[in-house]
């Protein structure tokens, strides 16, 4: 019982921010319209792409003569890479084609 | 550089990405919320490249070699993938994402010779898990979405008892070594093995008209592994972008499941391909109708709506539906479109696939619109669409579908399905629609029928 609350105390500050980040999620989110169920699945898509940051933070305190995790870690990056450039590239050419046909 | 200025980039990255993913759900605004969204990644990936770090090995050509690989394979594909093959490009980005975080985990779990504080172990294994999860039931959804793979290899014994028992599994052995604080390579490789069998098991029996819950699902299980990542590699950036995507996700997935009127338990433990549909079996002769007839028909009409679902994207025939929309126009026919929310393979399939071939937005109705507009309509064209309009969701209480609001095309004049045969559709499902008083079909290829009604247009 202590242990669980010595770990609340610990990681309050990152609780605090899950939570709220949770109902801003729901709050930035909700009443798409139908229009753009897949722009924005694409979009939020390609934000899931920062997982490139995480690979990149880690990579720099990895040993340099450590080769296995230094594979992993760029195998990391070069995934991440391609769900964040892709994704945000694919969700352009979407919306564009929806703003062409606005001009009209 | 000062940590407190690197901190203070950090932070307006995240307001930008916030402010970004709210524009990006108006359609005035979406273009310029996604280029926000590049722009605080953009910033957050710079600022982690220099960031001082408790070792500072940095290893900047590796990440360079990344980024530049990564980079043009993500613009290469990004601009090459025909907008029709758009759900299972993002199944594809998506599953990358997820393995990405997986591998953030083994990295981690190398770099710190397996070991560490129970919180730790727990969290970075749960991130293993979910990352492995998202990423090999998006490679088992991009195989469904591109023909690859059909539901019925994919049959799996009892795959709601499995799956249950395969996570009990995974959340016990999570635990267990989060106690120990310990686990061996071995160990690790086991436990990743275990992952990616509850991955294949969790989605492949979903399948068919379901195919929309899927996809939004697994992308916010990558959100979340990449909140987790976020947890793990202390990066706040990395935290709210997960949560956003993640939350996402969430509301899409909920969003599809009230537009098919099911729970979202039943969608993941229902098994709905398991069984062969249910329902009344449906006796009776489908009448069928000529493309010159129909182009006659189509003439003298005053409204005409069409009904779209995956049939028009395998069949690419969006574009020359829009040639009929001008040519009947001109005719001064009104042509609308009714969408239903699930039509496709992906939340929004139709509209994008449509937008591609130029139809302006003012010409798609959404469910109630359409409902309300098909009672009046002369002729509705259903082109490749199937369980959306199978009045079996109305009328047949034993029916796999029964609840689901369909458009409902009971009282339009005349219903045009143009179809390749008689198959039932993706779901199995028997469809009385065919049968019914006011329906004609017009079989064969949909792109090539229509090239036939209008060149028959013509001549009228």
């Amino acid at each position: 019982m202590n242990e669980i609350i010595a770990f609340f105390e610990q990681n309050i500050e990152i609780i605090y921010l899950l939570t709220f980040a949770v109902f801003l999620g729901f709050e930035v989110i909700s009443k798409i319209p139908t229009v753009l169920h897949t722009p924005l699945m694409s979009g939020s898509n390609a934000i899931s792409g920062v997982v490139l940051i995480g690979a990149i933070l880690l990579i720099r305190v990895t040993e340099p003569t450590n080769y296995f995790p230094l594979i992993m870690a760029t195998l990391g990056i070069i995934l991440g890479t391609i769900n964040l450039v892709g994704g945000l590239a694919v969700t352009s050419r979407m919306l564009e084609m929806f703003n062409k046909k606005k001009r009209k | 550089m000062n940590i407190v200025i690197l901190d203070g980039v950090l932070f307006i990255a995240s307001i930008l990405l916030i402010v970004g993913l709210r524009k990006l759900s108006n359609p005035d605004s979406a273009s310029n919320g996604n280029s926000l969204a590049a722009v605080a990644l953009g910033l957050g990936v710079l600022v982690a490249l220099v960031y001082p770090l408790e070792t500072q090995n940095n290893n900047y050509l590796y990440i360079a070699i990344g980024i530049f690989v990564g980079g043009l394979i993500g613009i290469i594909s990004a601009k090459k993938v025909p907008m029709t093959a758009m759900p299972e490009m993002v199944s594809l980005f998506n599953g990358f994402g997820g393995l990405s975080a997986a591998l953030i985990s083994v990295v981690w779990m190398v770099n710190n010779n397996f070991a560490g504080e129970t919180t730790e172990i727990g969290i970075v294994l749960l991130n293993l898990f979910l990352g492995l999860v998202a990423f090999i039931g998006s490679m088992v959804a991009y195989g469904k979405l591109s023909g690859r793979l059909k539901d019925e290899h994919l049959k799996i014994p009892f795959s709601t008892v499995v799956n249950i028992v395969v996570l009990l599994i995974a959340i016990g052995l999570i635990l267990v070594f989060s106690y120990n604080g310990y686990l061996s390579t071995s160990q690790t490789i086991l436990f990743s093995v275990l992952s990616l069998f509850y991955g294949i098991t969790f989605v492949a029996p979903i399948g068919g008209a379901d195919m929309p819950v899927v996809i939004a699902t697994l992308n916010a299980l990558t959100g979340i592994t990449a909140a987790i990542s976020g947890i793990i590699t202390d990066n706040k950036l990395m935290l709210l972008g997960g949560v956003l995507v993640g939350s996402s996700g969430i509301i899409l997935t909920l969003l599809m499941c009230k537009a098919m009127n099911r729970h979202v338990l039943s969608v993941f433990f229902g098994n709905f391909s398991d069984s062969k549909g249910g329902g009344n079996q449906v006796e009776g002769n489908a009448k069928e109708i000529s493309a010159a007839n129909l182009a006659i028909q189509l003439a003298y009409s005053q409204r005409v709506c069409i009904i779209p679902g995956y049939g028009m994207a395998v069949a690419q025939a969006q574009k020359i539906v829009k040639e009929l929309e001008e040519v009947l126009e001109r005719k001064d026919v009104e042509f609308k479109y009714a969408i239903h929310p699930v039509a496709g393979r992906m939340p929004g399939h139709m509209n994008v696939l449509l937008a591609e071939a130029d139809v302006s937005y003012d010409k798609l109705l959404d469910l109630d619109e359409a409902n309300s507009y098909l009672e009046s309509t002369d002729v509705a064209i259903v082109v490749g669409a199937n369980d959306v309009v199978n009045p079996s969701a109305l009328e047949d209480p034993s029916s796999k579908i029964y609840g689901m609001p369909i458009l409902n095309l009971a009282k339009t004049k005349n219903v045009i399905v143009l179809k390749r045969s008689m198959n039932p559709g993706y779901a199995g499902i028997q469809n009385p629609l065919f049968f019914k008083e006011n329906t004609k079909m017009l079989f064969g290829d949909a792109k090539k029928s229509i090239e036939i009604i209008l060149r028959e247009l013509k001549d009228v």
